[in-house]
């Protein structure tokens, strides 16, 4: 790990004041993704700001009948909160799917948001990675390279890689917002539609985050009700990441929303895909995986998140 | 001296010295109900400052990535992975450690049941399991919900399914798993 300086930001502004300017700093929150990215010495942050005190640890009411999340709630304190475990089921799932009970006592809904890829190449600092060192090549993408737990949709030549949260997943179907602020006072709301960037030739760019901006929270609308699950396919039954996850919110007419993880390097939802949701898991999936470019190791993805929802859709109707 | 907003501005560290300086903080904070204080590298992880350190060995190193378990320590109440925390970000919190949770000859419930149902082999996950398996059941009285919870509005039954689940980021090497499962229902029932 390289040296780096500590200090404490006692709120967000000040932690966003502390990072302007300074390329070599970063936050740091629950440290479970940076810390392990410093030891492997793929982040290399000269000064951390430690923002685990800056009191963005509440789950409050929105005027609009939402809640707001502070980026630094913990997932466990999110996946158990009464409200959520209420009227958003589907975070709820999709939280306690994610990595262990020790990290999510630690893992913050910011962080969780901004965690990298689990490309194993992105891993491998004696491999070429355009995403760790742009305009060095992608080892998945060269012949021989170990594709089966990467992208299928999203993707581009430059790299295949998947965002690996499965919180971000369940958010994505709840339309949900990030909160920001910087360092002159200004603060914005991202629709996480548009928070995460695709690759294209620039995949080490992945949210539209500036340097020095800091998340403050995610807001959610309104409750929407409805039948809503999240399922994951994994290598192993826990303590995994997803080979595809599926998030879903069906009403009692039929209609509803769907979103994929473990295909794309952001939560993949279209609203032409969840307007085929009466019709079926078929239906859905050919709106939502039209334009995928798997590869042979990994087209097994496209079937798997057909036969994955078709399974939730079976167990709705039955309640 | 840990760097905060004041001095970070009356010292921007021209000179090379400030700036070693910065590279290193001094922390204080209670382990096993002990009031600690260290200075250290800010690279210091809570394992390593707990190990090397404080000369605590009872918590172990597998992986340093987060991936076994071996080093989970209780901060603050709560379980958590003592490889992915930097000492430096603990100051002020409590800390407990398998040496603050029973001593050979005055062993806590969950050590006992770990003994009497051989829950190991070689030994170097237990500690982690240890520390695991108790916050696991406060969990659970917490109404804390698991993959496994079915209905998320109903009170948890202590299941093998949810023990099973809620361990599963601790690895054992040994294939330990039954033996420890034994145990920790046994404490769950209250059982000597
Ligand atoms: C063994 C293992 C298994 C895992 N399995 C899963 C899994 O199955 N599913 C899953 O979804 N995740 C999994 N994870 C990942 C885990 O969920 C993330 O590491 C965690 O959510 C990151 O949150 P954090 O608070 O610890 O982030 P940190 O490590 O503190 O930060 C991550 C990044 O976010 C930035 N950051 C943090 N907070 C803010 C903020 N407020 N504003 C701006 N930037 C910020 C940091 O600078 C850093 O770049 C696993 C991790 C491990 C180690
Ligand atoms: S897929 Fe992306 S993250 Fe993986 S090696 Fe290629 S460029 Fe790097
Ligand atoms: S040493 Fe911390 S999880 Fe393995
Ligand atoms: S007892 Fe040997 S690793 Fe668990």
């Amino acid at each position: 790990m390289r040296e780096f300086s500590f200090e404490r930001a006692g709120d967000a502004g000040q932690a966003a004041t502390l990072a302007a300017g300074d390329t070599g700093a970063k936050f740091i929150a629950g440290g479970t993704n940076l810390l392990d990215l410093m030891k492997l010495e793929i982040e290399t942050p000269s000064r951390l700001i430690d923002v685990t005190g800056t009191g963005l640890d509440r789950i409050e009411q929105t005027d609009a009948g939402g809640l707001r999340i502070g980026a630094m709630v913990r997932n466990t304190d999110l996946a158990a909160d009464d409200r959520i475990r209420r009227d958003y089921g589907v975070l709820t799932r999709a939280l306690v799917a994610g990595a262990s009970g020790q990290l999510r006592n630690m893992a913050t809904s910011g962080g969780n948001l901004l965690q990298r890829t689990r490309c194993p190449y992105f891993y491998d600092t004696n491999m070429a990675c355009n995403k760790r060192s742009p305009g060095a090549g992608c080892a998945a993408l060269d012949s021989g390279g170990f594709t089966r737990p990467l992208g299928v949709i999203g993707i581009s030549d430059h790299c295949i890689a998947t965002h690996p949260s499965d919180m971000a997943v369940a958010m994505r179907l709840l339309d949900a917002q990030v909160e920001t602020l910087d360092a002159a006072g200004n603060s914005r709301s991202i629709p996480l539609e548009e928070f995460y960037l695709l690759p294209g030739d620039t995949p080490e760019r992945e949210t539209v985050l500036e340097p020095g901006e800091i998340i403050t929270a995610v807001t959610l609308p309104a409750p929407i009700g409805g039948h809503q699950a999240y399922h994951k396919v994994r290598d192993r039954a826990s303590y995994a990441f997803a080979l595809v996850s599926v998030a879903l919110v069906r009403q009692a007419d039929g209609s509803g929303r769907v979103a994929l993880g473990g295909v794309a390097p952001q939560p993949w939802r279209r609203a032409a895909a969840d307007a085929e949701l009466p019709n079926g898991a078929g239906a859905v999936m050919a709106r939502l995986l039209d334009g995928a470019r798997p590869t042979a190791q990994n087209a097994f993805k496209i079937t798997l998140a057909e036969r994955t929802l078709a399974a939730m859709l079976a167990e709705a109707e039955g309640n | 001296m840990t760097t905060d907003m004041t001095d970070q501005r009356s010292a921007p560290g021209a000179d090379p010295g400030d700036r070693a300086a910065q590279m290193r903080s001094t922390v204080r904070f209670t382990v096993n109900g002990e009031m600690r204080e260290i200075e250290i590298d800010n690279r210091t992880t809570l394992l390593d400052a707990l190990r090397e350190h404080l000369r605590l060995t009872g918590t172990k190193k597998g992986c340093d990535h987060g991936q076994c378990g071996a080093c989970t320590v209780i901060v603050n109440g709560r379980r958590v992975n003592s490889c992915l925390t930097l000492a430096v970000m603990q100051d002020g919190h409590e800390i407990e450690t398998i040496e603050g949770i029973g001593a050979p000859d005055a062993l806590d419930p969950m050590q006992a049941a770990f003994v009497e149902h051989d829950g190991y082999q070689c030994g170097y996950c237990t500690p982690g399991q240890i520390c695991s398996a108790r916050a696991v059941l406060d969990e659970i009285a917490a109404g804390i919900p698991s993959h496994v919870t079915g209905d998320l509005s109903a009170r948890i039954e202590i299941t093998e399914d949810e023990i099973r689940e809620r361990m599963s980021g601790n690895i054992c090497r040994c294939g330990a798993y039954a033996n420890m499962m034994t145990a920790i229902l046994q404490v769950s029932r209250g059982a000597p």
